[in-house]
């Protein structure tokens, strides 16, 4: 299968820092893709790359069957790019500056007005970008991604500045182009937010591709352990161990809270006991791993590895 | 070439919202007027021949006045822009880097173009106004000059963005901006006038002198008004230098022209290798 876009084992170097060591991957169609990783690990680099702003120092890039870097443009039509902390000319308004934009993707110049009130900035559309805040000039940034109806999306941090009502009128608008088909690559640090939004996720760390697959994927190869917590009556919790057996790696929170980190083969089995008939549990919550511990134990794993 | 004419419009939008265009075309045609009027003071009101005394005036304030104004304008285009992060979004664009730098270009130079032209017309037009009798000569001549000093502008646009695509900061940009100015409007000349004197002819033949006047597009420019007709070298004091020129005026315009397309090819190549 080809997707949108095709990383196969790309290395760049700037000087002698490797910047993306031997990264591979696929982007197919209608997927979001979550890139996380810490500062430094690449991320920008591999938009980069996508862009044909730099070229890879090995390997190959395609994406919508293009050669980024070879001066096609045609591609690039049909992109979308929202840079890490946009910016853009002071002088010019709102609207001035997206028309420039449009103009340069031979969008219509109608397809501007309905991309501001999309991103809700009419108001502000006759005011020179210089007199803007941080949240409107991230909005601005994302009306000229949504520009020419993207078949792929490169966002780079693209939440940040955003109040959270923005944030979701954001991943609405997101979800959207996807639904229509659009390959969707965010990169972000607020692991929380994509959790719910990318229906894959791609491990970066150094320069180096840790770990590739959807969120249950990584929960089963990481096999971290799902904390289970127990609301339990006074008397069960003095004998713990009677009612739900043999169990490691359980605490006591506080007065009437028990946690229990459950490994993924005893889950169900310590689910049913606590659910049993004469157990004193009053109240119950499961949490799997989230992506911030996914992404801290995959870290860790290739750390000790190396 | 649409691409180019995109980023040529936004160029020329930005300097109309700066106030780059009504800055440079009101200092230039203030200048322009006071030096006309100023100027035709000690030839006194019966100088038939006005308009070469506005010429020679005018021609010695563009060698200052206008690569101060391109260099201002040029050498913050690419650094400043990078430096910014607005070019970083520019470029994902389908747009090639070099009709990024030819659009800028055409841009700046239709700002400096606008403003010497309105801001040199309207001395002529005042100098016309107030009854003065211009032949066809001296227009020309005058025509000529806002043609060359044009051109001596595209240079200096061209000579920043080589220096813009070269330097990693806006800082550095600007500082060496302002030396290449102080190095061809002035010290070059009196680098050249200081070894004439001292070299009393010996070495220096007329061939060397020449090449090292055309070396500087300064000096290719005043060398091309000063005694491109024979009204304006009258008053400018070259008569003499103009009838020993070796240097005809095609040859001058030629310099000029080098001394844009040169610079401006080594920028495209300079900003095509640059690393985002």
């Amino acid at each position: 299968m080809t997707g949108t876009v095709e990383i196969r084992n790309v290395v760049k170097r700037f000087g002698k820092v490797e910047a993306v060591r031997d990264v591979s991957f696929s982007l197919p169609e209608g997927e979001t893709v979550a890139l996380v990783g810490h500062n430094g690990a690449g991320k920008t680099t591999l938009m980069k790359l996508m862009l044909g702003l730099i070229r890879p120092t090995s390997g190959s890039i395609t994406v919508l069957g293009d050669d980024p870097a070879a001066g096609q443009f045609e591609a690039r039509r049909r992109l979308g790019y929202l840079p890490e902390n946009v910016s853009f000319n002071a002088a010019l308004t709102g609207q001035e500056t997206l028309a420039f934009y449009a103009r340069l993707k031979r969008e219509p110049a109608k397809s501007v007005a309905p991309l501001l009130e999309r991103v809700g900035l009419t108001h502000a559309a006759g005011r020179r970008v210089g007199t803007y805040s941080k949240g409107m000039r991230q909005r601005l940034g994302l009306a000229q991604a949504l520009l020419g109806e993207p078949r792929v999306l490169l966002l780079d941090e693209p939440t940040t500045g955003l109040d959270p009502a923005l944030r979701h009128s954001f991943y609405e608008i997101v979800e959207e182009l996807r639904g229509r088909g659009a390959t969707v690559l965010l990169s972000s640090h607020a692991l929380t937010e994509l959790e719910e939004r990318a229906g894959r996720v791609i491990i970066m760390n150094r320069g180096i591709k840790v770990a590739d697959g959807t969120l249950d994927e990584l929960r089963r190869i990481a096999r971290l352990p799902t904390r289970i917590r127990l609301k339990v009556t006074d008397t069960g919790l003095a004998n713990v161990p009677n009612w739900l057996g043999p169990v490691e790696g359980w605490r006591r929170i506080n007065g009437h809270m028990v946690e229990i980190d459950a490994s993924p083969e005893r889950k169900i089995e310590l689910l049913r006991r606590a659910t049993d008939e004469g157990a004193p549990v009053e109240d119950l919550d499961v949490f799997p791993p989230t992506l911030d511990e996914l992404y801290a134990h995959f870290l860790l794993s290739q750390e000790t590895a190396r | 070439m649409r691409n180019i004419l995109i980023v040529a419009r936004k160029e020329i939008q930005e300097g109309l919202r700066n106030r780059w265009v009504l800055a440079t075309t009101l200092l230039l045609a203030g200048l322009a007027l006071s030096l006309t009027f100023l100027g035709s003071a000690p030839t006194g009101t019966v100088g038939v021949r006005a308009l070469d005394v506005v010429i020679v005036s005018l021609s010695s304030l563009t060698i200052f006045l206008l690569p101060l104004i391109a260099l201002l304008i040029s050498h913050d285009a690419i650094v400043g822009e990078m430096e910014r992060g607005t070019m970083l979004l520019l470029l994902s664009y389908p747009v090639a880097r070099w009709q990024v730098l030819l659009g800028k270009f055409v841009g700046h130079l239709s700002i400096l173009a606008f403003a010497t032209l309105l801001g040199y017309s309207a001395a002529a037009g005042a100098l016309a106004a107030t009854g003065a009798e211009i032949d066809a000569e001296s227009w020309r001549a005058f025509a000529s000059m806002i043609g060359s000093s044009i051109l001596l502008g595209a240079a200096f646009i061209a000579v920043g963005y080589l220096v813009s695509a070269l330097v990693r900061e806006r800082g550095t940009a600007g500082g060496i901006a302002i030396g290449i100015w102080l190095l061809f409007v002035l010290i070059y000349d009196m680098a050249l006038l200081g070894m004439l004197v001292v070299d009393q002819g010996q070495i220096l033949s007329g061939g060397v002198l020449n090449a090292l006047l055309l070396l500087n597009p300064a000096d290719a420019y005043r060398l091309f008004n000063l005694t491109g007709s024979a009204g304006v070298s009258a008053f400018s004091g070259m008569a003499g230098v103009a009838q020993n020129a070796t240097l005809n005026p095609s040859t001058l315009l030629a310099a000029l022209a080098a001394w844009a397309l040169v610079p401006l090819g080594l920028a495209a190549l300079a900003f095509s290798r640059r690393e985002l």
